[in-house]
């Protein structure tokens, strides 16, 4: 601190910032691409460990015996569906009442804001099944979920059997000290959330659902299943959900002890676990998986029917079979004694599940990178933001050149300087609302004239919106101040950069690998542009690494890592359709994603978009 | 003002059937006269010789003659077969009863009765010390702590009404207490610490945790259930502990307030590998001041112990749907207890009147009706005082094997749940749905809420809902809360409409407590009791209105008013409710960091605050400094 009271040498370490800047700037950023890569290298990373002593170890019995007898009863599930052609409600009802549980219904509708042509679906209409197994003496103060979807065609009907046999092995048992909820949803992640809803007696969605008649108190964790084959090679487990969030670590923990008790091969992010973390090949295996985890979570919409659960403070993870052609197989027998073991673990829980990382990353299942160990590579980029604004504030307070008048006329600037900053600020800012607002409205009469499907209309609404936002706004400030000064686009640029800092440090806290990517793209493009730069490579390169181009490069890249690439072609198709279901998670689940790109940071890239238009 | 003072009137007046004991109770509304008083020790004869077991062919005789009374079977000689009885000490007097009553769903519900009767004074002055059948420790509580009525309930679980009906007797989850002092003493709170704080002794229960922040004082839901017309709820006490846990530990003291303990006659049956192998247990003790007789010249008190148990059919381990004793409680019964004047099993077989549903053996040739809650119930009683009961094999094994299995839900008329909305640590909603099944009638109901400080109502949310529509409650009294001081307390008195579902919601926020205030498990959750609902229920067959007719003991422990409605208690389901918790794992690293913090900013600011800055002279060079030191030295000026 004496360093700072000291005015010389408070000049000379601001001197020697500025002079240094840039070469400083590319420091950083190289390192934090360095130090996010060296996150998946093993001997970086910790072993995962168990936290919760309740679930401690996995010293359980597991007894599940009847794994036949669910497939059997998986297949007959499939038969009634088949006959209804949707969701067997009278048939699970029966069978749940005849494992002697509790069960009730749940019947929910909800118009989609256009129609998802993903999953084919507009007005959904649906009905929830489930059935509560009472715990003995418990006061019905907690209850432990376990779902499975109702999943169209031929899929999870080997869940729904399993959940069924679960129920009925779980209902002769005395040592329950929590309510279990067994859950059969229609329409997967639209169901759980009309039964989340009405659980929780909340309307953030706008969905029409009616009342629950049954509850078992706070529900302390939950698991989805999802299974399609009557044999699995592996099980794979899916934690991203909603808006980024993860379960507690300790759910992956548990997870991941009762597959090596039980001897089920597991995977995360359908990677397998490798020990070869020494060699090229097992480096890049780990950063691939760690790459998939940050992809998913960055998209912000949950990758499993858990991911809804994360929102109302319940740990929930998705596990989902898989039948490759590996030789070791596991029957379904095995998969309910896992479950039971993680069951009877859970329900040992004192306390919710709070004492392991509720941030972390993980390169393969064994291992995780916690929150201390991965913010620094985000503080490193983030960091350049911050000495850009230094080097522009010490640009601004400091008369730079000596052909500056007088105080009167830096006042004068100033002045209107205010309002050139906020002129810019404010028309962005209304082409982002005009991104988020007008795709949804305006494609009734998109479709009225232009031969478009719904779907279609609102995604090339978003499309043109986003470009034309690139027209509009550099040419106002003109009109405003009259003259285009050096001052005033320093000023705009001081800002923007500060908004940046502002915003990708929330984001990051909230969800780390979105921060991150919307980091590696805008940081560069926030540090380098001035309207002193060449126009035209200028502005290929900002639109480049322009949020909408962000997202298409991670869509190829997505590809690329689940080691299914795919065409430009495909990819732009994927890439529309990936707007759209964007937008749908918006409105259907609540996700932030798309409301915080619109809003938030494709104004904050038009400023710099603004800045290099400047004159 | 005025409207306050009417409505509570009203609901004084609704609530007075709850509260008294009606002394003068005219004998002529009774449908027949074939029952005696129930004069505790005076020997009673066969009400009617139909009665006796003699009469093999007499069912249901016996059972017509009193309306509402068992089949009366005490034997003339019964006093014979008391030891003990030759001490002249004639004022007392134990029953015991086994209810058991199938269930729909295949469970089966067990309910247990005991109670002691005392014609004695506790109070005036008189100094009680030779007890016989009532236990002295419960005795000195009474005459120490001058109890007008006391209530304690253990439960370990949730009665699950749309499965099983309605109880006998209600009990929330955990552990509840209420009592009413006498109105001579002046410190009703230092006295209910210190009760609290022994029967915490007593019970072998954490009782000692009820403080005054759990503790109120309800206006009107909570009356006396003993010969008593005081309602001046400044003497009444009532707590909870949802978070009390029932176990052996508690039975055992509860078992040793019984005569015979559990050496002999049903307790026997009382076993606790069994009776914690179940759905739902719950004991209780009620103390309470009863009339001897229908003019109510002479007072006793009442000691009730009750326990009731609910086993499951699915954890019981074989598939059959089939119960015995044995299989209950793995035990069989071979005497009544030598000290009770009364010892009786009863089986509910009012749904199985041909024996379609389930067969019992051995059968029994005795039957009893009683009106129990709004319905009249038939029971197969076995009277365990006769040794014909126990038949050859000197044991009595009932045995119930059921024929059909349909478990289907009931619609119980009056039902209640209670859940918390929304999500977040910071707001949340507290919903008490009451459902009112009856087709056509609409009924009040007395609710009561308890709600700890650290959950802030917000009263103006309080919002009544049935059909969509507003539903004014007419009688609120309302307690706000003071922070660690005492709970908020919420009376309403609401009409249910017929056939629908009345909704309560009232919002709240989630205190931050301090940090010692946190349990030792904190992301646990806290608890909030169940809520209360009272109500007078519309009833089918007429009530039994007069309280001193010798009834079986389940039936009877409620006062009855009316002919057209039957009191009903029942509790929602506690909650469990998540606070704003601090890490505390992190209190290490948090120090270190704060004072980290604290230290440097602090630190610099002070510095940047407190120096003066000044230009610095150039400092002169290294020679004239030297030649300063010689020309100091030759005594010249310096340069």
């Amino acid at each position: 601190m004496g360093l700072l009271s000291d005015p010389n040498r408070r000049q000379a370490l601001i001197s020697l910032l500025t002079r240094l800047n840039a070469p400083i700037c590319v420091v950083c950023y190289m390192a934090g691409v360095a130090w996010f890569m060296g996150l998946a290298f093993e001997p970086f990373t910790l072993r995962t460990y168990m936290s919760e002593n309740a679930m401690g170890s996995t010293m359980v019995e597991e007894r599940f015996p009847a794994g036949e007898r669910a497939l059997a009863t998986g297949r007959e599930f499939a038969s009634q569906k088949n006959k209804v052609d949707g969701m067997p409600v009278d048939w699970l009802v029966k069978a749940m009442q005849a494992r002697g549980l509790e069960v009730f219904t749940q019947r929910f509708t909800r118009t989609l804001p256009f129609p998802d042509e993903n999953n084919e679906r507009y007005m959904v209409k649906g009905t929830n099944v489930y059935g509560i197994l009472r715990a003995p003496r418990a006061p019905r103060t907690e209850a432990l979920v376990l779902s499975a979807p109702c999943s169209p065609g031929d899929n999870n009907n080997q869940a729904v059997g399993l959940l069924l046999g679960l129920a009925q092995y779980f209902r002769n048992q005395i040592f329950w000290a929590k309510d279990i909820i067994f859950l059969v949803n229609e329409h997967d992640l639209i169901g759980m959330q009309a039964w989340l809803e009405g659980y929780h007696h909340t309307n953030t969605t706008g969905m029409d659902w009616s009342p629950l008649q049954g509850r078992g108190g706070s529900i302390q964790a939950a698991l989805s299943l999802e299974l399609s084959s009557d044999v699995i090679t592996s099980l794979d487990l899916v934690l991203e959900g909603l808006n980024g969030q993860l379960p507690n670590l300790d759910l992956a923990n548990l997870f991941y002890a009762f597959c090596q008790k039980i001897g089920v091969l597991c995977t995360i992010q359908g990677k397998l676990p490798r020990n070869d973390w020494d060699s090229v090949s097992g480096y890049s295996h780990a950063v691939q998986t760690m790459m998939l985890m940050v992809m998913k979570q960055a998209s912000g919409r949950p990758w499993g029917d858990h991911g809804l659960f994360l929102r109302y403070h319940i740990e929930a993870a998705t596990l989902k079979g898989i039948n490759s052609f590996r030789q070791h197989k596991t029957d379904t027998t095995t998969i309910g004694r896992l479950l039971e073991g993680m069951y009877r673990k859970l329900n040992n829980l004192l306390e919710r599940l709070h004492q392991s990382y509720f941030f972390y990353l993980m390169p393969s299942l064994s291992h995780f990178v916690s929150i201390g160990y991965y913010m620094p590579a985000f503080g490193l980029l983030a960091v350049i933001l911050l000495l850009r604004a230094l080097d522009l504030w010490v640009q601004l307070v400091t008369p730079a050149a000596p052909t500056e008048d007088g105080v009167v006329d830096v006042e004068q600037q100033s002045g209107s300087g205010v309002l050139s900053v906020l002129t810019p600020l404010v028309i962005s800012h209304l082409t982002g609302t005009a991104l988020y607002m007008l795709p949804i409205r305006f494609q009734e009469m998109a479709v009225e004239h232009f031969p478009v499907s719904e779907t279609e209309a609102v995604v090339l609404t978003a499309i043109a919106v986003y470009t034309a936002g690139l027209a509009l706004p550099h040419n106002t400030h003109r009109f405003v101040s009259g003259e285009a000064t050096e001052q005033g686009w320093r000023v705009l640029k001081l800002v923007a950069v500060l908004y940046l800092a502002v915003l990708l440090g929330c984001t990051a806290l909230i969800n780390f690998s979105l921060g991150f990517i919307l980091a590696l793209t805008l940081v560069p493009v926030a540090a380098f542009i001035t309207p002193h730069v060449p126009k035209v490579l200028s502005a290929f390169v900002l639109v480049v690494l322009s949020p909408a181009c962000t997202l298409l490069f991670s869509v190829f890249f997505f590809q690329e890592l689940q080691e299914m690439p795919v065409s430009f072609q495909d990819g732009w198709l994927l890439y529309l359709s990936v707007i759209s279901q964007g937008i749908l998670d918006h409105f259907l689940y609540g996700s932030l994603v798309y409301p915080l790109i619109a809003l938030m940071v494709y104004p904050c890239w038009l400023l710099f978009w603004n800045i290099l238009f400047w004159k | 003002m005025a409207a306050r003072r009417c409505s509570a009137s009203v609901v004084l007046l609704f609530l007075c059937g709850l509260s008294v004991f009606v002394a003068a109770n005219e004998q002529n509304t009774t449908p027949t006269g074939g029952y005696r008083a129930a004069e505790a020790d005076s020997p009673r004869t066969p009400a009617e010789a139909a009665g006796h077991p003699a009469a093999e062919d007499g069912r249901w005789e016996a059972t017509e003659v009193g309306d509402a009374a068992p089949a009366d079977a005490e034997p003339d000689e019964r006093d014979a077969s008391r030891p003990g009885t030759t001490v002249p000490q004639p004022k007392d007097d134990f029953q015991e009863e086994l209810v058991i009553r199938p269930l729909h769903s295949g469970d089966i519900y067990a309910s247990f009765q005991f109670r002691t009767l005392w014609e004695t004074d506790f109070m005036k002055g008189n100094k009680v010390s030779h007890y016989r059948l009532f236990p002295k420790s419960v005795g000195q509580v009474i005459s120490k702590f001058s109890v007008r009525e006391l209530h304690i309930s253990f439960t370990q679980g949730y009665w699950r009404t749309m499965q099983w009906g309605q109880p006998f007797l209600p009990s929330p989850p955990g552990a509840e207490l209420w009592v009413w002092f006498q109105d001579t003493v002046t410190d009703v709170d230092g006295m209910w610490k210190e009760l609290t704080n022994v029967l915490s002794g007593i019970f072998c229960a954490s009782l000692n945790f009820i403080d005054s922040t759990n503790t109120v004082q309800p206006s009107a839901s909570f009356k006396p259930l003993g010969i008593d017309n005081v309602t001046d709820h400044r003497f009444l006490r009532y707590a909870t502990l949802p978070r009390e846990i029932v176990c052996t530990e508690n039975l055992t003291p509860w078992k040793k307030l019984l005569p015979c303990g559990s050496k002999a006659g049903l307790s026997v049956l009382l076993k606790s590998e069994k009776l914690f192998h179940s759905s739902f247990h719950s004991q209780a003790v009620h103390i309470r001041p009863v009339c001897q007789d229908s003019e109510c010249k002479t007072t006793s008190w009442e000691l009730r112990q009750t326990l009731n148990v609910v086993f499951d059919l699915h954890t019981s381990g074989q598939g059959k749907r089939e119960w015995s004793l044995f299989k209950m409680f793995s035990r069989t019964l071979t005497e009544a207890c030598p000290l009770a004047s009364s010892s009786k099993i009863y089986i509910d077989i009012t749904d199985n009147p041909e024996g379609e549903l389930f067969e019992l053996t051995p059968a029994t040739p005795l039957l009893s009706q009683a009106v129990l809650m709004g319905d009249r119930r038939t029971f197969s009683v076995y009277d365990l005082t006769q040794q014909i009961t126990f038949g050859t094999m000197r044991s009595l094994n009932l045995l119930i094997r059921w024929k059909s299995s349909e478990g289907h839900m009931l619609r119980p008329l009056l039902h209640a749940e209670r859940y918390v909305a929304g999500y977040g640590l910071q707001a949340g909603e507290i919903h008490t749905l009451m459902y009112n099944n009856h087709p056509y009638r609409s009924f009040p109901v007395l609710l009561l809420d308890s709600v700890p400080w650290y959950l802030r109502l917000y009263v103006h949310t309080l919002t009544v809902t049935s059909k969509g529509k507003d539903n004014k409650p007419s009688y609120i009294h309302y307690q706000p809360s003071k922070d660690r001081e005492r709970p908020h307390l919420l009376e309403m008195l609401i009409q249910l409409p017929p056939n629908c579902v009345t909704e309560v919601t009232v919002q709240f926020e989630r205190a931050l407590l301090k940090w010692t205030e946190y349990t030792p498990d904190p992301n646990h959750g806290f608890y909030v009791g169940s809520s209360v609902v009272s109500s007078l229920v519309p009833s089918i067959v007429a009530m039994d209105t007069n309280s001193s007719l010798e009834r079986p003991l389940f039936s009877n422990f409620f006062p009855c008013k009316e002919e057209s409605s039957y009191f009903v208690r029942i509790y929602t389901e506690p909650l469990l409710v998540n606070l704003p918790t601090p890490d505390f794992s992190m209190p290490y690293n948090v120090i270190c960091l704060t004072c980290t913090v604290v230290a440097v900013g602090y630190g610099s600011l002070y510095n940047l605050l407190t120096r003066s800055f000044q230009i610095e002279e150039p400092s002169p060079g290294l020679a004239k400094r030297l030649a300063n030191i010689i020309r100091k030295m030759r005594g010249v000026q310096p340069l």
